[in-house]
């Protein structure tokens, strides 16, 4: 059932968009940017990545290759968390041509927390806040010019923030 | 209703800094309620920031992103005045969105 309306949603908002640029093709007054901005706007949510179990499923899942590590990707997040509910983890990179950066926990039940998309003229930075059941690795993935690079640091848990 | 979203931009000329906090539950659906049953999952799937009609940072979220959600980037441009639009949806097909000014 709530696949069903979130589908219906984005199918219909997917439309909507459609009939946005019809219109503007309509009128002449095409924007020479519109269609890339359109791409990155309609790229799908990637539900299959967010169902894999382990860390290396979803990094298949979600980008179809595998990372090599790289130290121009910097993660920062604390050696201990105190409340696993709440870790603070931010990730930025000396890399060019970034075009997305994903966070994943390797212990969690499901290991891919977050992908961020990086359009052009958009730093490679991104800070947020994560959960994690349990004292585990957790890995940043950036996408630069079509290839992966990957950091790792394990944090250690002292009070989980999945199993409940 | 108050929105979901707060949401802070900031312009020092050359980029713009924005960091949003919204209000969101974030069930992942692994966690037990008081009774031992499991709360279904509630969580945003995508967070879109546009700026000039453009993204300029899209979101894919799962259930391992904290309760309340907090999140921090940057983009080149933006002019102090300009609109800097925020928009979420999540699993279940709930869906809000607010306009920020660039301070």
């Amino acid at each position: 059932m709530n696949i069903t309306t979130s589908e219906f949603f984005r199918t219909r908002r997917l439309v909507l968009k459609g009939a946005g640029v019809a219109a503007l093709i309509g009128l002449g007054v095409v924007p020479f940017d519109v269609p890339q901005a359109l791409a990155a706007a309609n790229d799908k949510y990637p539900e299959e990545a967010f169902k894999q179990k382990t860390e290396a499923d979803a990094i298949k899942a979600l980008y179809g290759k595998t990372a090599e590590p790289s130290d121009k990707v910097k993660m920062d997040a604390p050696e201990i968390a105190e409340n696993g509910a709440v870790v603070p983890i931010s990730a930025t990179t000396t890399l060019a041509d970034v075009t997305s950066i994903s966070f994943l926990v390797s212990e969690n039940p499901i290991s891919l927390i977050a992908s961020y998309k990086i359009p052009p003229g958009t730093l490679p930075s991104v800070a947020n806040r994560i959960k994690m059941a349990k004292t585990s690795n957790v890995t940043v993935i950036v996408e630069a010019g079509g290839k992966l690079y990957s950091a790792q640091k394990e944090i250690k848990v002292t009070v989980g923030g999945c199993g409940g | 209703m108050a929105s979901s979203i707060r949401v802070r931009a900031t312009s020092n000329g050359d980029t713009t800094e924005v960091q949003a906090l919204i209000q969101h539950p974030m069930d992942s659906g692994f966690v037990k309620d008081a009774k031992g049953e499991i709360i279904p999952p509630h969580f945003i799937q995508v967070l879109t920031f546009e700026y000039d009609g453009k993204p300029v940072f899209v979101a894919d979220w799962g259930g391992g992103v904290s309760k309340d959600p907090y999140v921090k980037f940057a983009f080149k441009g933006g002019k102090k005045g300009d609109d800097l639009k925020v928009s979420w949806v999540d699993n279940k097909g709930a869906t809000d969105t607010t306009t920020a000014k660039i301070q």
